[in-house]
């Protein structure tokens, strides 16, 4: 029987981290993450989580010791938002590419300059393309679940990939929400202890991140590519299995009111919901032709679910919460459109950028972004994206 | 410092954790270094290595020099990934999934890994106290990537980056004291050797993984190729930086210094550094300079010598506990 508490979700992601039995958690303070750690060093302390906490200097040295652990054979866990990932980054390749089995919660946040505490995803858009598999979540129970999932796909065999857990910074990691925990019996039977197949071990010598010269970088590449798109079918599985065991299912692109609903809106993260009330809202307006997709698998890139969730629809809204400066605007929205770029039947496009740096979009705030994404569909627009509620 | 005789041969190792094939310049003492460090070590170890020389010459793929676990992964880092290594070694022998075996864990990096990008890891390693042994292969600038100057680098010393010039004279800083930090972060076991005196260094390598907590190792390590110097030259050079009072042979144990060779008298530095090319446009005045700078910090390490001998036992600090 599952346990229901009222908890804080980044105590409640170190609770969970605690029923996954993580042996390792290198970390570093960093708003708003903090509470998150300082629950795991916590728990460590009280003798509850047998695990090494390792407070280590910095972010770069945090995922450093990740990859020690994770190389050792250890379950490795850390936490860690925007500049914190910023500093990370080039660290975060090497994990990805060493096939290293690391779980890593990001409470998303703005990045400086001006120094923002508040979330955003300016830090998730910025490590997109660091090989990581990376999942959005949209409440507590979402992240509790997914902390949990993260561990089966990571440390799967066919798997062997560092996987990100986004959750949005105070918007979501410093709510208080009723989640419900699973019994300890029941994680162990879900989650079996990490066999990782090549450990740093002295019995067994192996040469690990050896350097390659252009006749084979390109082939290690490729694996790499080839490793991250197959395991989308792992994360399905174990989606599918937690889904069979806890009662609580989870997919690649999630839809909330599509069907047969001509305009969708696109969004990720903890704004999903107030989009959902907003979705609920117009409906009583009279409006019944909107509804709402969310993605939830950001990489690998889900792009079936999604032409499959939006092929009937003739206008598509995509909201960013990050800026690709002097580009095409939103990030999300880019990819977007060019995975149905090369479809014959397609919706019309429509790109917004808004809740920067911790700014709320309300339920009327979506409705508007509706109602101009619709307008410009039907007229146009000369920008190739519009700023949410900015002031000029 | 033992003393040896003919026998020398037998009394080492013939197992080679560090295989030959590698592709060390010719005269390379670095590899000469890490060679005897490893010997040292034995195969209960696992090895996490900088990027660098000693990386770059021994495991591209798809071949290895590595008969002991080794990883590399990036330049800045490799005192981090020893603390994840040696803590998940630690929780995982205590969990009982792995069987306990005193595996050594040992960090390798340059000079410019250690003193300049690699130094918050290094600090924040020994600080949190993991029971690990960090090297320093200190060949005194980047030669890896051609010769640059470091903070390693020392005084007058002409680099890629610290070139002589019509108004410039070569490296314009003095090296930055490694060990003295190390120390200063009250670590049980600080050591300077050199891979001219073999036995020296075998026999702290082995003191350093032997104490509980952070051991660091700085080893002058010859580079005939950024040096500017004849490759046969590698080990005399060695010596004469040690027999000039240029690279002094000393320990720190809990706080109490010993130097390792003690000689009467120095040797002038110029006879060290008339076989470098880097060195070759020194003029008179710099070169004494350089001497008198090399007299006054030997005569304070005899200091701290007499000083925490004469106090003994001068432990500072207790090696700390275990993170974890």
């Amino acid at each position: 029987m599952a346990t229901k508490k009222g908890v804080e979700v980044s105590i409640g992601i170190g609770d969970a981290v605690k029923l996954a039995n993580a042996d390792v958690v290198a970390a570093y303070p960093i708003t708003p993450q903090t509470h998150i750690v300082e629950h795991l060093a916590e728990l460590v302390a009280e003798g509850e989580l047998d695990a090494a906490f390792i407070p280590v200097e910095s972010e770069h040295s945090a995922m450093s010791a990740c990859l020690g652990s994770a190389a050792t054979g250890a379950r490795t866990f850390t936490a860690t938002a925007g500049q914190g990932l910023e500093l990370m980054h080039e660290v975060l390749y090497v994990a990805s590419a060493m096939r290293l089995p690391i779980v890593m919660a990001v409470a998303n946040r703005a990045l400086s300059a001006p120094l923002s505490v508040w979330g955003d995803h300016s830090d998730v858009m910025a490590v997109r393309d660091t090989g990581w598999i990376q999942i959005f979540t949209e409440n507590g129970q979402e992240v509790i679940d997914n902390v949990l999932c993260a561990f089966r796909v990571a440390e799967d065999r066919q798997v062997l990939l560092p996987v990100m857990i986004h959750l949005d910074g105070f918007h979501l990691s410093h709510m208080i929400e009723t989640i419900l925990f699973p019994e300890q019996s029941e994680v162990d039977q879900f989650l079996p202890p990490n066999q990782y197949p090549f450990p740093l071990d002295p019995s067994k010598p192996v040469t690990m991140g050896d350097f390659s010269p252009p006749v084979l970088y390109t082939e290690a590449r490729w694996a790499q590519e080839v490793n991250l798109r197959a395991s989308k079918e792992v994360v399905l599985q174990v989606w599918k299995e937690f889904g069979a065991k806890f009662g609580r299912n989870y997919s690649p692109v999630e839809c909330y009111k599509c069907e047969n609903r001509k305009v969708l809106l696109l969004t990720m993260g903890s704004f999903t919901e107030t989009a959902m009330t907003a979705i609920d809202e117009l409906e009583k307006q009279g409006r019944t032709d909107v509804g709402l997709v969310h993605l939830r698998l950001w990489r690998p890139f889900p792009f079936e679910e999604l032409r499959q969730a939006v092929k009937d629809a003739d206008v598509l809204i995509v909201l960013d919460r990050a800026l690709s400066y002097g580009g095409p605007g939103g990030p999300v929205c880019s990819e977007v459109k060019s995975a149905l770029y090369n479809l014959k039947k397609k919706p019309k496009v429509v790109s917004f950028v808004g809740g920067m740096g911790g700014r709320d979009i309300t339920v009327a705030g979506f409705e508007t972004i509706v109602n101009r994404g619709i307008e410009i569909a039907q007229k146009g627009s000369e920008q190739e994206f519009e700023i949410f509620g900015v002031r000029e | 410092m033992e003393k040896y005789g003919v026998y020398i041969p037998r009394l080492v190792t013939k197992k080679e954790p560090f295989a030959p094939g590698h592709r060390a310049c010719i005269g390379c003492g670095e590899a000469l270094a890490v060679r005897l460090v490893c010997k040292a070590l034995g195969n209960n170890v696992i090895i996490a290595n900088a990027t660098g020389c000693m990386e770059i010459v021994s495991s591209q793929v798809p071949y290895t020099s590595w008969n002991v676990p080794w990883i590399h992964t990036l330049f800045e880092n490799t005192a981090a990934v020893a603390s994840g290594i040696e803590a998940a070694l630690n929780v995982l022998t205590r969990k009982g999934v792995r069987q306990a075996s005193d595996t050594k864990v040992v960090a390798m990096a340059g000079d410019g890994g250690t003193s300049d990008i690699g130094l918050q890891a290094l600090s924040g390693a020994m600080e949190r106290g993991h029971n690990f042994l960090y090297v320093c292969f200190d060949n005194e600038a980047y030669m890896n990537t051609g010769i640059q100057r470091s903070s390693s680098t020392p005084f007058g010393a002409a680099t890629t980056t610290s070139p002589v010039g019509k108004v410039s004279t070569g490296q314009f800083t003095w090296k930055k004291n490694m060990p003295a930090i190390a120390a200063a972060h009250n670590i049980p076991y600080v050591a300077t050797a050199c891979h001219s005196y073999p036995f020296d260094l075998m026999q702290k390598v082995k003191k350093a993984v032997a104490v509980k907590g952070p051991a660091y190792l700085h080893v002058l390590s010859v580079c005939p190729t950024g040096w500017r110097c004849p490759t046969e030259l590698t080990v005399r050079i060695g010596r004469l930086a040690v027999e000039t009072g240029i690279f002094p042979l000393y320990e720190i144990e809990n706080g109490s210094y010993k130097l390792s060779y003690n000689r009467p008298q120095l040797r002038p530095v110029n006879d060290y550094l008339k076989l470098q090319g880097r060195f070759r446009h020194l003029s008179e005045d710099m070169i004494n300079m350089i001497q008198e700078r090399v007299t006054a910090d030997y005569a304070r390490i005899k200091e701290r010598v007499a000083q925490t001998q004469e106090k003994k036992p001068a432990v500072i600090d207790k090696p700390m506990e275990k993170v974890s």
